[in-house]
């Protein structure tokens, strides 16, 4: 459109011209959105403003890290080796597979007493649970009782997924591989006569996993091997799933030991929670310090992958089992926190006046 | 004949051949010419059915789904979710397939929604009834049902169907008025003309009669050129053959107004006709921005196939013991057993390849591309660059290159109606070296220049005065004005001094204002001195009425009306910079009136008071005024025939037509008789030289690339302080290079640069170095062309070299007397030039088109010279004041934002995968996942995906206020500042480390003992669960100490994706889900928060996480602060800041 001087001198004055009747539409929104004017905290991250935070954390983490750190000293612990490829153990005979059943003892002292409940674990090593082919090769669906799973479990419990074309119940690599030893505990007294130390089954596996993921097949007044008619065992179980423990309450899937074995474990050296002892009173320590001796029934044979067991007596605090790590994690990090600000200090003390007589200056 | 016929039956049977053909005919109402006549070629043409859509209903999936799946992006993911389908990987095929499926679906959905709209609007248009003329009848046919040849009818304000060729109106001049805003924006009036020998068929019936046959070319996308010719055939005489060009071609989407309705003859339909040709899209710029990120992606896909080379390998090194590779709790199956070794070890590179493939997200594209098409509405909406006077916005044609603007290097810019307002006022003309100004502006004022020193005599003589009317006349004549009647006009304006109202339409404004200058009254400046002023008084003006039937209308000053017969019009073209019109007066005599440029009419002119003119004309120049000379010649009859003959012949002309008819100009336009010049203001656009100062602050190179003449254009450049008064101009001009050669000029002034060159790089460092020398550089077309015209000697690149040299010391350059191309030629030499510096260009007119398809950026300012440049353009702004915030504010931020956004999504997604990939030496290589596959999919989908998108979106590290004050904040981003490897590898190492940190802290956490107080022991999806927890908070978080700007919504989204992750994680492990055939994660998320050591271990690894980054950036703001964070400093320690700045004085 052509704009001319005279024309000009008429809209200077007047309202816009032709296009102008438009313009009231198509003008934007004066919105504090739109314009990008909305209020708005803006933060920056400066030496001043950082400094207290260093403080902050420094004076947290370090009492923080001293207390974890003292409560992890004060965890009893005692670990003893029964894989038995020392010579000199006296496990050693159970590596030849032929002597079975093959039962073995092994002596140890307690210096200390162990008090409140105290736990006893299993711990393989160099035993792959994390392994692809390893943790998929179960069937969560039958071993939650889905009777079609059941009579036909999922492809990735191949190859253990059949046996002389019946459905292995419970299917899978992790099943068939269940830690089979038997650990008791025996507190040598001053006679002969050893007393055995009551290790309690259950309470090992988590509420949840016992009590809603893992199910037995439906059926509540049909006994449970009626219930798992149709099934056979895992090739390298010796018993069927139903007759691992005769109290129906913690036998089939819902066998503590077996819930425990299922939930695998994240890294190749790994300890399972075998049995509790529960502490007796507040008087007497629940393992008193003296000589103990574990009676094993050698049945897992770890050997073959260079693998090693171990039986683990623990006591526990509100954070679980002796850990060192976090305690010192949260002392050194606390430190380091704190001695950042001590730097930053410096600097920003030292280069404040330079740069604010810089701002002045410029 | 039989030649012919042989001819058709090849053309038949190839139809291939077709294309070769380059001419097509057409039968005016498919008649059959006369028998005798020249065979023509029949021709296939499509029907005038016009797709515009992409798809059909059938072809919509598969072919949608092709084009998708061309992006190298979609293909990999594509691949990669194949290779999940067919061999076994860890991780489900749902984890790739729904990231996937989602933005395939996406993109489809909207695509053919678009598509759908398309359709509509097609079968719209193609439905639209149109009136054809059909054995003298008229009959309503749809639109889609029109062919070439047929003979249609349009009536007022109705859009012309097809391409049309104008056979008559109902006009009696056979005119029409056009307007084509929707085809090209220009909401001026046009007026075409009629065929002469057809524009008395004013019937249907007349129209049947007609027997004519139209050659023309084959159909081309140029809107404005056409190039054909008519045979009319008639019982008595021979066909009688007319040329055809722009003028007679009605182009599909104009509308017609003005006019009560047409007559015209279809030559292109549907899809052939211009407006369709023109649909084919621009080609794609691509960002810095987008190659950088594409170099990082090529990156990681590096490391990830390294990773998954590494693993591989490891993998078989590892089980190189039988009891490792098979031990007897974990067997294989047979299948497994006996496949071939090198298959296993490509399956298991492939899943290597697959758990890894995180590290190249989906999302990525998807946000970026979100990002930037949210990110655009910003420019869009922002009222400051809304113009209230055109009642314009900024306009954003392409979103991909919002960050360039944050990356320009160099600005380009157009004179005329860029950096002018192109709002053109008459200022003086000057007739045989009296001076001439019009009587409003001069009358009782003191004029800045001085009056005029060479002038001869005070009252011109009988012989002057004749001149003086010719030239008024002239002035009055050559042009292409059109008069509209004020009432027909939207904005009706009133020309005072005529009587009546019109208003002159021109696509020229100079031409308007000269029309308009002439008609005013007024003043010989040598004149205004006598005391009888009544002289002055006295109507000195000219009105230029209309044009009617071929004769120019003009009222003199004597209140009478001349008519002069116009018999040819030579068109102005930006080569020639010239005009000429060939008129006959009512006593006879034939003139030819050219108008033009100074350098091109001095050379051409035999007589008349050169040097007191061209004095003049420099003298306005160096005001900065557009000039322009007039001249004239006085053609004798047999002048005249020769000179139609020789235009004729060019006219009819099918090929070569431009260049037959420039050679036919240069014939006629010589031996010229000088009349005088004129003087046209341009008035600098507000706020041009403070846009140009902010830009050059910014550490941007302004260019001036200019058609106008050096004096005019050097007084603009410094007008807008682009040159100023301590720049030393070096010049490379026609009239130096004509004392010395090219060679010595470039030599020495490389020479005076570099002598002080050394100074200025080591001033460099300390930022704008205000007291060394400025350079300025003028160079012209003729200079140019010199310059990139290849040697002889085949060693065309130095002059070149040298040339870039100068100008990269050269802190303004100024390019005059440019052709269109060589704008473009220009922007390509400094893109291509060894720093690959990122250009921008602006413009306004057709003539800026080229350099603004050629720069990286181009941007259109929707000017008076059309909607072209605008339309061509990446980025339409109203005024050349709003490139200011365009780059200072909307680049900067936009820069920032998507580049934290690019360096982010990598960093988030290294610390996702390389835990992933470290758990791999813990788990004997067996692919195993560490997080289950519901985190593995939703990690950049849902739960660290909003935070950085809406970071993209609302980021202002600096506050908008701050960042337009201080332009020299800009250069802290030059140069793709923070896509540098260094930034990138900071981020990677940054990652990596946070990632070491996720998986060794989860690792001493669960190594061997237990962390629940009740003893139960946690398993590897626990392990994975606080991993990931860890890594969504640190990740999260990381983001919120990036922002710098917090509103409501930020808050929401960065506290809410938390909580989102927390929710989700609750819900996702609080029930059996029944559809899933594994139950992994029941209760792992809530019972790892029932264990203290978990919380405590999540809060310490999520700060140790931090911790380095947050140092890095405490300390580099205090030790090496950048001006940025100098700012932020600042705004930090004075709160708002107010006034100015301490760092404005920088």
């Amino acid at each position: 459109m052509a704009m001319n001087y005279n024309a000009k001198d008429e809209v200077d004055g007047g309202p816009p011209c032709a296009p102008g009747g438009t313009a009231k539409n198509r003008r934007p929104d004066n919105t504090a959105f739109k314009q990008q004017r909305l209020p708005a905290w803006q933060p920056i991250l400066t030496a001043g403003t950082v400094l207290p935070t260093f403080f902050i954390i420094g004076l947290i983490f370090i009492p923080i890290g001293i207390g974890i750190f003292v409560t992890s000293n004060n965890i009893r612990e005692i670990e003893i080796d029964y894989t038995g490829t020392d010579p000199a153990s006296p496990c050693n005979k159970c590596l030849s597979p032929n002597v079975t059943p093959c039962i073995c003892t092994i002596n140890f002292t307690l210096e200390q007493s162990f008090e409140g409940n105290v736990f006893m674990y299993y711990g393989l090593s160099n035993f792959y649970q994390n392994h692809r082919r390893y943790v998929k090769s179960r069937d969560d669906s039958q071993l939650n009782g889905d009777p079609s799973a059941l009579l036909n479990p999922s492809k990735e419990c191949e190859p253990y997924r059949r046996n002389e074309d019946k459905p292995i119940a419970p299917c899978g690599a992790i099943a068939n591989s269940m830690f089979n030893d038997t650990l008791d505990l025996f507190l040598v007294g001053n006679e002969s006569d050893p007393t055995p130390i009551p290790l309690k089954k259950k309470g090992i596996a988590w509420w949840t996993d016992k009590n809603v993921k893992f199910r037995n097949p439906p059926g509540a007044d049909i006994p449970l091997e009626e219930r798992f008619k149709g099934t056979t065992k895992p090739v390298n179980w010796v018993k069927p799933v139903y007759m691992l423990d005769p109290d129906e309450d913690n036998s089939g899937f819902i066998n503590e030991d077996f819930i425990v074995w299922m939930r695998t474990a994240a890294l190749p050296t790994f300890r399972k929670l075998y049995r509790l002892i529960e502490r007796k009173n507040d008087l007497h320590p629940t393992l008193p310090a003296g000589r103990y001796y574990l009676n094993i029934t050698y049945n897992y044979p770890v050997h073959s992958f260079d693998g090693r067991k171990r039986m683990i007596l623990s006591t526990i605090s509100w954070m679980g089992g002796k850990n060192p790590f976090l305690g010192i994690a949260y002392i050194a990090i606390g430190s380091i926190s704190f001695l950042l600000g001590v730097v930053l200090l410096v600097i920003n003390h030292k280069y404040r006046n330079s740069s604010n007589t810089a701002d002045i200056t410029i | 004949m039989d030649c012919s016929l042989v001819r058709t039956l090849v053309h038949r049977y190839c139809a291939g051949e077709e294309e070769c053909v380059d001419s097509r005919t057409v039968y005016v109402g498919h008649r059959e010419p006369p028998p005798g006549a020249e065979a023509y070629i029949p021709q296939r043409c499509p029907d005038n059915r016009i797709v515009s859509s992409k798809y059909t209903f059938w072809n919509f999936i598969p072919k949608n789904l092709f084009e998708q799946f061309r992006r190298i992006a979609n293909f990999y993911f594509l691949i990669i979710f194949l290779v999940q389908l067919i061999i076994d990987t860890p991780t489900s095929p749902v984890t790739s397939g729904l990231p996937l499926f989602f933005v395939i679906t996406v993109t489809a959905i909207k695509q053919g929604y678009e598509d759908w709209l398309r359709h509509k609007a097609d079968s719209a248009v193609n439905q639209c009834p149109v009136h054809f003329v059909q054995h003298g009848r008229l009959v309503r046919k749809q639109s889609r049902k029109l062919r070439v040849g047929d003979i249609v009818m349009v009536k007022e304000d109705e859009t012309f169907p097809c391409d049309l060729i104008f056979l008559s109106s109902s006009r009696v001049d056979g005119t029409c008025h056009v307007t084509t805003a929707s085809l090209d924006g220009e909401s001026s009036h046009k007026t075409h003309y009629a065929v002469q020998d057809t524009k008395g068929f004013h019937t249907e019936e007349d129209m049947d009669s007609l027997h004519a046959t139209i050659e023309c070319e084959q159909p081309q996308p140029d809107l404005y050129r056409f190039v054909g010719r008519i045979n009319v055939y008639s019982d008595l005489n021979d066909p009688v053959v007319r040329p055809l060009g722009s003028e007679n071609l009605l182009l599909r989407g104009a509308t017609l107004k003005n006019t009560e309705k047409i007559f015209g003859v279809a030559i292109y339909t549907g899809m052939e006709t211009k407006m369709a040709l023109n649909y084919q899209s621009k080609s794609q710029k691509r960002s810095a921005v987008e190659k950088s990120m594409n170099v990082f992606l090529i990156v990681y896909l590096c490391i990830l196939i390294s990773k998954a080379l590494i693993n591989t390998v490891m993998k078989y090194v590892w089980q190189s013991e039988p009891f490792r590779d098979e031990p007897w709790y974990n067997q294989k199956t047979e299948a497994e057993r006996q496949r071939n070794l090198f298959l296993r070890a490509f399956t298991d590179f492939l899943a290597f390849m697959v758990l890894f493939n995180y590290i190249i997200p989906v999302s990525m594209y998807v946000t970026v591309e979100m990002q930037k098409f949210l990110g655009s509405y910003f420019i869009t909406w922002d009222e400051e660059m809304f113009d209230e006077e055109t009642g314009e916005g900024p306009l954003v044609n392409t979103s991909d290159l919002n960050e360039e603007l944050g990356q320009v290097e160099y600005v380009f810019t157009d004179k005329t109606g860029t950096l002018t307002e192109n709002n053109m006022e008459f200022k003086e003309c000057c007739v045989e070296g009296h001076v001439y100004v019009p009587h409003a502006i001069c009358n009782g004022q003191v004029l800045p220049a001085a009056a005029a020193i060479d002038m001869i005599d005070a009252s011109p003589g009988a012989g002057g005065r004749e001149r003086e009317e010719l030239f008024f006349r002239a002035v009055c004549l050559c042009h292409t004005i059109q008069v509209k009647d004020g009432d027909e006009a939207d904005g009706p304006r009133k020309s005072p001094d005529s009587g009546r109202r019109c208003v002159y339409i021109s696509a020229s404004p100079d031409e308007v204002a000269l029309v308009e200058g002439v008609q005013r009254e007024l003043t010989p400046r040598d004149i205004k001195q006598l005391p009888q002023s009544h002289t002055a008084r006295k109507r000195l003006g000219f009105t230029y009425l209309r044009l009617k039937d071929n004769y120019m209308e003009l009222q003199n000053r004597g209140n009478d009306i001349e008519r002069f017969e116009l018999l040819e019009i030579l068109s102005f073209d930006s080569v020639r910079r010239r005009m000429s019109v060939i008129v006959k007066s009512a006593t006879g005599e034939i003139y030819l009136f050219c108008k033009g440029a100074d350098s091109s009419i001095f050379p051409r002119v035999i007589e008349g008071k050169v040097d007191q003119i061209r004095s003049r004309v420099e003298r306005n120049a160096v005001e900065g005024l557009r000039t322009l000379c007039v001249a004239y010649k006085r053609l004798i009859q047999e002048e005249y025939e020769g000179i139609c003959k020789l235009l004729q012949a060019a006219k009819v002309a099918l090929q070569d037509r431009e260049r037959k008819l420039a050679e036919a100009y240069e014939q006629i336009e010589k031996d010229l008789i000088l009349l005088g010049a004129t003087a046209v203001e341009d008035r600098l656009q507000e706020k041009a030289a403070d846009t140009i100062e902010a830009l050059q602050k910014a550490g941007i190179k302004v260019w001036v690339l200019t058609g106008d003449k050096m004096e005019t254009a050097a007084a603009a450049c410094y007008a807008c302080k682009l040159f100023r008064r301590n720049t030393q101009l070096l010049e490379v001009t026609t009239k130096r290079l004509e004392e010395q050669s090219l060679h010595d000029v470039l030599f020495e002034l490389s020479k005076t640069i570099l002598h002080c060159g050394a100074s200025l790089t080591r001033d460099n460092f300390s930022g704008l170095s205000a007291d060394t020398q400025d350079y300025g550089l003028i160079i012209d077309g003729a200079a140019l062309s010199l310059i990139m015209k290849p040697r002889e000697d085949g060693s065309s690149s130095s002059y070149r070299e040298l040339f870039l040299d100068i100008c990269r010391n050269c802190s303004a350059v100024l390019c005059c007397r440019m052709a269109p191309l060589q704008k473009a030629q220009i922007v390509k030499l400094i893109k291509f030039s060894k720093e690959r510096p990122i250009t921008l260009a602006i413009g306004d007119g057709a003539n800026d088109v080229s350099m603004i398809l050629e720069a990286h950026v181009g941007i259109g300012i929707v000017g008076k010279e059309g909607r072209q440049a605008a339309r061509n353009s990446d980025y339409a702004i109203p005024k050349f004041k709003h490139l200011k915030k365009m780059l200072l504010v909307h680049g900067h931020f936009y820069y920032i934002r998507i580049s934290e956004l690019v360096q982010y999504f990598f960093y988030k997604n290294v610390c996702f995968i390389f835990p992933q990939f470290l758990y791999q030496f813990f788990c004997g290589f067996s692919q195993q996942t560490l997080y289950d596959t519901a985190y593995l999919t939703l990690y950049n989908i849902s739960f660290t995906s909003l935070p950085v998108l809406l970071y993209s979106l609302m980021e202002q590290h600096v506050a908008m206020d701050t960042l337009k004050r201080d332009p020299a904040l800009y250069r802290d981003i030059a140069k793709n500042a923070l896509l540098r490897w260094r930034v990138f590898i900071y981020w990677t190492f940054l990652g990596v480390f946070d990632a070491l940190v996720f998986f060794f802290g989860a690792y001493f956490m669960f190594e061997n003992t237990t962390v629940t107080s009740n003893g139960q022991m946690f398993g590897n999806w626990t392990f994975g669960t606080l991993v990931f927890t860890v890594m969504v908070f640190t990740v999260t978080l990381k983001l919120a100490l990036d922002t710098h700007y917090w509103t409501w919504i930020n808050h929401v989204v960065i506290w809410g994706s938390l909580l989102f992750y927390v929710v989700f994680s609750l819900l996702w492990g609080g029930i059996i889900w029944p559809f899933l055939n594994y139950q992994r994660m029941y209760y792992v998320f809530i019972q790892m928060l029932s264990s203290g050591p978990a919380w405590l271990a999540i809060v310490l690894l999520v700060v140790v996480s931090l911790l380095p980054d947050v140092l890095k950036k405490v300390l580099c703001r205090q030790l090496w602060p950048s001006a940025t964070e100098k700012v932020q400093t600042a705004c930090l320690v004075s709160g708002p800041p107010l006034g100015s700045h301490p760092l404005a004085s920088l």
